[in-house]
């Protein structure tokens, strides 16, 4: 278990936009398109920011871990805390995992 | 290459626990589920608990709720998992299987964000279920019964919140009002457009109640507060009124446990808090909050408290006083300290059942002092292999007919534990005895029919019989009318109250008073074989003429006149038992001089012959139960052991009296013995050789295990007071009696305990020893604690000795701040089963990695190099300075450090030199005369490298995210270059054929045309200058199988399990799972089995399509498939579930094969056994 060491790593686990948005509604239902965006939480479109980007990938990855029980277990050894910890402390920092927002531009 | 996949041991540890009377009697039982297995406990009234029911999910169940509707006696199960689904379980105890009674599809497969299955409520009345997801969404059921008393499940109702976080969901007890729901949630819109942070910071966690109008059939957010920001957990208070007295049963609403304290809440009352006590270590982190891990309540007649355990195993008991819904206040208490749970429940007995996730055991603070047990007992406690850490298997104990065994290393923190599983039944012997002489035979019998234990124990010589009396001391008797100066063939207790002796020279009827009457051979004839159940004896006469007596309803024994002349002599025989009810059985079998069984019935002849390899030894008729076979019936079972040390089995067809389907198996290198006996209360077979195998059913399966144990020459089974199901055997001139404890668990664990977290172990090259290294995280060093406990006396502060006293392995140790390390190495003699003293690292140093390297500087001298850091941080990684650490194995004091820039997470001997994964870079190192010297260095790498493997001058390279990378190792100009890569990005690697932290095993391969192209390049300035592809190296490997196991693989081995077999990959999960992924042999195997697999699939449990064979509903594909496709690998779990399938679903998939149904499972069984021995 050397590789505990690496420990609390964040990690791409899935590709939101990857959701199954069939190709027809990708390109004809735009008006569809905010219905599905504000349904399924996580899902990408065209202008969506780096900083939004990797937000919904850290809280997904979060979510996973905290989800599947073998994951948390690992963190938990690495970091020798008990699972309950690593769960708890995984589900704050769905809260904001990549720190505050960027500043908006103006243009 | 196809590979098949099975499992050895299925996951150990417990994630999830509850109560209730699944049977639908009075007794309780306990559902667990172990990750992706969902199984059923039963504690006995002394607390004992045995597992009835275990079932693979084929998917990982994230919550288990059970409940009871309404005026009901039976409780359900509700389960939530990654299926995307709800599934309701219902244990059927008749048949002893889980029936999906409901299986309601919501949303996507896997454990998703916003996806439901992480959290379940139930309504403490039955009557509806919330069940959450980690963001946002909240789906309501409704449960309820349908005219015909079956239970319904409504449509879902949502209550979801966008953009909310749930941290706990729990039901309010509200008696028969609307059902409530209490959930912890916290708005992230606010801090995700505030870029100054102050959003973030004044984010507030939410206790909101959602209330279930089941007259409107819609959900309303009723009452939302903002709570403490660090809760993390809910726990339901009794309320609601009693039906008969109009009392209170409590003030209903929610505890809320944060970090250090707890509170009280309810809708529009008061709250109150109380502090979580902490320990009063010395040594403790004093930033460090506390927190409530697992909890539980227990209501009882007018009265109920909590349990509370906080994550460093202490368990609280808190009391709420108050008058009907009027809270006075809140009380906590420190109760105890058992290991950190994951699940606590409390049984009505007042057995307390922990669920525990891993072998954790950290340590108490503030306000008092931890002590042993006072308010719990240890009444049983289940084996676990969780966590495995590492593993490896080889054949060091050199018994004969040994298969190999499998090290591992497991736990964490003071609870860890270095373990040997080896393959067998656990046998505890409770007495051992030396005997005058060597007997031949044992048998026990009792006096009468009714009696409960058994009354002598016989035990035959060459040349007379020796009976011994069972009572508070086991001695000689004479006055038994038994034949004291011949050898004893046979013993039985026959007819109510009569005992039999069969001798070479006659039968002795032993009447209750004493009176014998006998039958004595005609002179110049001898019995040579004899066989009896409770009315029938047969005995075989050296004139190869057959005698046949049967007991009358008088109770005298009557020789049926017609003696059968066989032809040739006699070898052995079998009378199976009477069957309930009946008189006599028509099944004999018996095996004549020449090589071929002949099969004879008692009622009208028929023959049946077998093919046999050597003469038999042995043969043997026994019901047993298989579920494979027959649901409802015992199955008849033909044995038949030969010389040479094999065992034949078949199955008897009472309708046709073929026999059918047989099996072989080899047992050991002596004549195979056979005996019936009773284990656990049903038949079983005792097959000796040169190792002890005993056939037994275990939840409703036949299995075949060999019994760690002495080889015995003979054996019965033995029921006495002390040992009421025990087995006597005959070993040389040992008399030992011993038990079975265990059925069904076939890995034998013996452990011993170590310090820290195992982290890494390895062998010998050539001496039979393991070195261990040791190191745990948030942990004071011996030395580091010593200075501390010094420092806190200079400054004048008094230290409690009792606080330092409690040993860690009870308590576990006082949790530092991070970065702080407690390490050491061991090695350990495993033939011995000892450990030399472990050696601490001082100066906050840990072990990461360590290898035996041969120095060709020192002419092939074997070095040990550890590779360790000093003030390591985890997160990012960070180290003030990594160490190689080589100490000679054979010139004593020949050690030396050397410093390294970064950790060092992995080392590895490679062509005389050491190859370390040092951070980022890939090192090879030579010995120097005071230090390692660094001769060669690759800096290409993405991230961590954490494993390496090697073959000739081509190195594999596993880094912490990119997957794996082939290198080349070109000594003309010392370079060390990749070659080729993988495509897909990864995490942390173990081995070649490798596994990743998402539970992904998968084999690759280099495309066959770029072997010679690096081979043949003498420099590597060919691979130096070739164009890189998908920003990576010139060449990408290409997948060959992919399969996930759901378990994070921790040791990978290439290895041969059964003697002369072919060899398997053998893995080890982190949460105590091994397994085997078995290549395939022929085409025609990989056909057959896919085809199976394929029919397994669609296969159904009563009709309910996708995902049939899985109790979450979680389609098999999809989830063996979880992040990759599966790729060239056959499920084995799914394609055993075959045996439990109905016999018209067996017979259908089956004819599709073309096979019958005998035949595929002898081909399922004989994979398994081929491949593992198991």
């Amino acid at each position: 278990m050397s590789t505990a060491i690496s420990g609390i790593r964040l990690t791409c686990v899935k590709r939101p936009w990857c959701n199954n948005m069939s190709s027809e509604l990708r390109f004809t239902a735009t008006t569809q398109t905010e219905h599905l965006h504000a349904r399924y939480t996580g899902t990408g479109h065209a202008d969506m920011t780096k900083y939004d980007w990797l937000t919904h990938q850290h809280r997904d990855t979060c979510a996973s871990i905290v989800g599947h029980f073998p994951l948390s277990l690992y963190l938990a050894i690495g970091d020798n805390e008990s699972i309950g910890r690593v769960k708890f402390e995984m589900t704050e920092r769905m809260l904001q995992p990549c720190g505050p927002p960027p500043e908006k531009d103006d243009d | 290459m196809h590979l098949y996949h099975l499992t050895l041991q299925p996951p150990t540890c417990i994630n999830q626990a509850v109560v209730g009377n699944f049977s639908g009697t009075r007794q309780q039982e306990i559902m667990v589920s172990r990750g992706s297995r969902l199984e059923l406990l039963r504690p006995d009234a002394h607390g004992k608990v045995t597992t009835i029911l275990a079932q693979d999910a084929f998917g990982s169940i994230r919550a288990l709720a059970a409940f009871r509707l309404t005026g009901g006696t039976k409780d359900y199960a509700i389960l939530g998992s990654d299926s995307g689904r709800i599934v309701i379980l219902e244990y059927e105890p008749k048949t002893n299987t889980f029936n999906k009674l409901h299986q309601e599809t919501f949303g996507k497969s896997g454990a998703r964000r916003i996806v439901p299955g992480q959290y379940l409520a139930i309504d403490p009345k039955g009557r509806a279920v919330m069940i959450g997801a980690m963001e946002k969404a909240k789906l309501v059921y409704i449960l309820n019964r349908d005219a015909a008393a079956n239970l319904t499940i409504s449509s879902p109702l949502e209550a979801h919140k966008n953009h909310a976080i749930i941290h706990h969901i729990v039901a309010v007890d509200v008696g028969f009002e609307n059902p409530m729901y209490a959930a912890l949630e916290v708005d992230y819109t606010e801090p995700d457009r505030d870029p100054t942070g102050e959003a973030f910071h004044n984010a507030e966690k939410m206790l909101t109640f959602y209330e279930l109008d089941l007259g409107l059939n819609h959900v309303v957010r009723k009452w939302s507060e903002p709570t403490d920001p660090r809760a993390n957990l809910l726990v339901q208070v009794p309320g609601g009124q009693s039906a008969s007295s109009n009392k209170f049963d409590g003030p209903s609403g929610v505890l809320v446990c944060c970090e250090d304290h707890i509170i009280y809440r309810h809708m529009d009352h008061e709250q109150h808090r109380v502090p979580i006590p902490h320990r009063e270590h010395p040594l403790r982190d004093k930033e460090r909050g506390l927190i409530i891990v697992s909890a539980v309540m227990h209501k009882m007649k007018g009265a109920f408290f909590f349990l509370l355990q906080s994550e460093e195993g202490d368990l609280y008991k808190v009391t709420i006083d108050h008058e009907d819904e009027e809270v006075k206040s809140l009380k906590i208490k420190y109760f105890d300290t058992v290991p950190v749970s994951s699940s606590l429940c409390i049984l009505k007995s007042g057995f307390l059942f922990f669920g525990m996730s891993d072998a954790s055991m950290p340590l108490p603070t503030a306000f008092f002092k931890p002590r042993s047990l006072e308010n719990l007992v240890l009444v049983d406690e289940l084996e676990s292999l969780n966590p495995i850490v590492d593993g490896r298997v080889s054949n060091l104990l050199e018994a004969a007919g040994e298969t190999p065994q499998i090290f591992t290393a497991c736990g964490r923190g003071p609870r860890s534990t270095f373990r040997m599983l080896r393959h067998g039944l656990e046998a505890e012997e409770s007495v051992s005895s030396d005997l005058p002489g060597i007997p031949n035979a044992v048998w026990t019998t009792k006096l009468r029919e009714d009696d409960t234990y058994d009354s002598y124990i016989i035990l035959s010589f060459v040349n007379g019989t020796l009976v011994l009396s069972i009572g508070e001391t086991i001695e000689e008797v004479s006055d038994t009318g038994f034949l004291s100066s011949a050898p004893t063939l046979a013993v039985q207790q026959i007819g109510n109250d009569a005992l039999l002796q069969v001798h070479p020279h006659g039968i002795r009827h032993v009447l209750a008073d004493r009176r014998v009457n006998e039958w004595k051979v005609p002179p110049g004839k001898t019995i040579v074989s004899a066989t009896t159940n409770k009315r029938q004896v047969i005995v075989a006469l050296s004139s190869a003429e057959l005698v046949y007596f049967e007991l009358d309803l008088e109770g005298q024994l009557n020789e049926y006149q017609d003696r059968k002349a066989m032809g040739s002599t006699v070898l052995t025989m079998s009378v199976a038992e009477v069957p309930e009810g009946r008189q006599r059985t028509p099944y004999l079998v018996r095996v004549s001089g020449h090589l071929s069984e002949k099969f004879y019935s008692l009622s009208n002849d028929f023959r049946l012959s077998v093919a046999l390899t050597a003469p038999p030894s042995a043969i043997c008729i026994a019901e047993m139960l298989d579920a494979s076979i027959d649901k409802n019936r015992p199955t008849l079972f033909v044995n038949i052991g030969l010389t040479n040390g094999v065992l034949l089995r078949t199955v008897l067809d009472p309708v046709q009296g073929s026999l059918t389907d047989t099996r072989t198996r080899f047992l050991g290198t002596r004549p195979v013995r056979l005996i019936r006996v009773a284990v656990h209360g049903s038949p079983s077979i005792l097959a000796l050789s040169s190792r002890s195998w005993l056939n037994y059913t275990h939840q409703n399966l036949l299995h075949f295990t060999p019994l760690i144990f002495e080889s015995l020459d003979h054996a019965w089974s033995f029921s006495a007071e002390l040992c009421p199901d025990g087995l006597i055997g005959i070993a040389g001139s040992v008399l030992r009696i011993f038990q079975i404890p265990k059925l069904g668990q076939k890995l034998k664990q013996e452990s011993m305990p170590l310090l820290y977290t195992p982290r890494k172990f390895i062998s010998h090259p050539t001496n039979k020893l393991f070195y261990l290294i040791e190191s745990d995280h948030r942990t004071l060093g011996p030395d580091v604690a010593q200075k501390r406990l010094e420092d806190l006396a200079a400054s004048g502060k008094s230290v409690d000795q009792d606080m330092l006293d409690p040993g860690p392995e009870v308590f576990g140790r006082p949790k530092a701040e991070s970065g702080q390390w407690a390490s050491c190495i061991r090695i350990i003699d495993p033939v011995q089963w000892k450990s030399l003293p472990p050696i601490h690292f001082t100066r906050n140093e840990a072990a990461f990695s360590l290898a035996i390297v041969p120095f060709n500087e020192r002419g092939g001298e074997l070095h040990l190099v550890v590779g360790t850091a000093r003030d390591t941080f985890l997160a990012p990684r960070s180290c003030t300075t990594g160490v190689l650490r080589r100490t000679s194995s054979q010139t004593k004091g020949a050690r030396c450090s050397t410093e390294t820039d970064d950790v060092p997470l992995a080392l590895m001997g490679f062509r005389g030199r050491l190859l370390a994964g040092v951070g980022k870079a890939l090192r090879i190192y030579d010995i120097g005369k005071k230090k390692l010297l660094r001769k060669c260095e690759n800096k290409n790498f993405a991230s961590a490298i954490v494993t390496l493997n090697t073959q000739g001058s081509r190195i594999i390279v596993g880094d912490a995210q990119d997957s794996l990378h082939y290198c080349v190792y070109k000594p003309p100009e010392n370079r060390l270059l990749i070659f080729a890569d993988d495509t897909s990005p990864r995490l942390d690697y173990v081995d070649f054929a490798a596994g990743d932290k998402f539970g992904n095993i998968f084999l690759n391969r280099l495309p066959p045309n770029v072997t010679p192209l690096v081979d043949e390049d003498p420099t590597g300035a060919g691979i130096l200058h070739e164009k890189t592809v998908l920003m990576g190296a010139p060449h990408k490997t290409r997948l060959l199988a992919h399969f996930h196991i759901g378990d994070i693989v921790t040791s990978l081995q290439r290895v041969a399990l059964v003697p002369g077999g072919r060899e398997v990959l053998l893995y080890t999960g982190l949460t105590g799972s091994v397994g085997l992924l078995v290549p395939f042999v022929s085409k025609e195997d990989t056909d057959f089995m896919t085809t199976l697999e394929q029919h397994m699939r669609t296969e159904g449990i009563g009709g309910q399509g996708a995902g049939g064979q899985s109790i979450v509903g979680r389609d098999q594909m999809s989830y063996r498939g979880y992040y990759v496709p599966v790729k060239a690998a056959v499920d084995g779990d799914l394609c055993e579930r075959f045996a439990w399938l109905p016999a018209a679903r067996q017979a259908a998939i089956a004819s599709e094969l073309d096979r019958t149904v005998g035949e595929v499972l002898k081909k399922l069984e004989g994979l398994r056994v081929t491949a593992s021995g198991l």
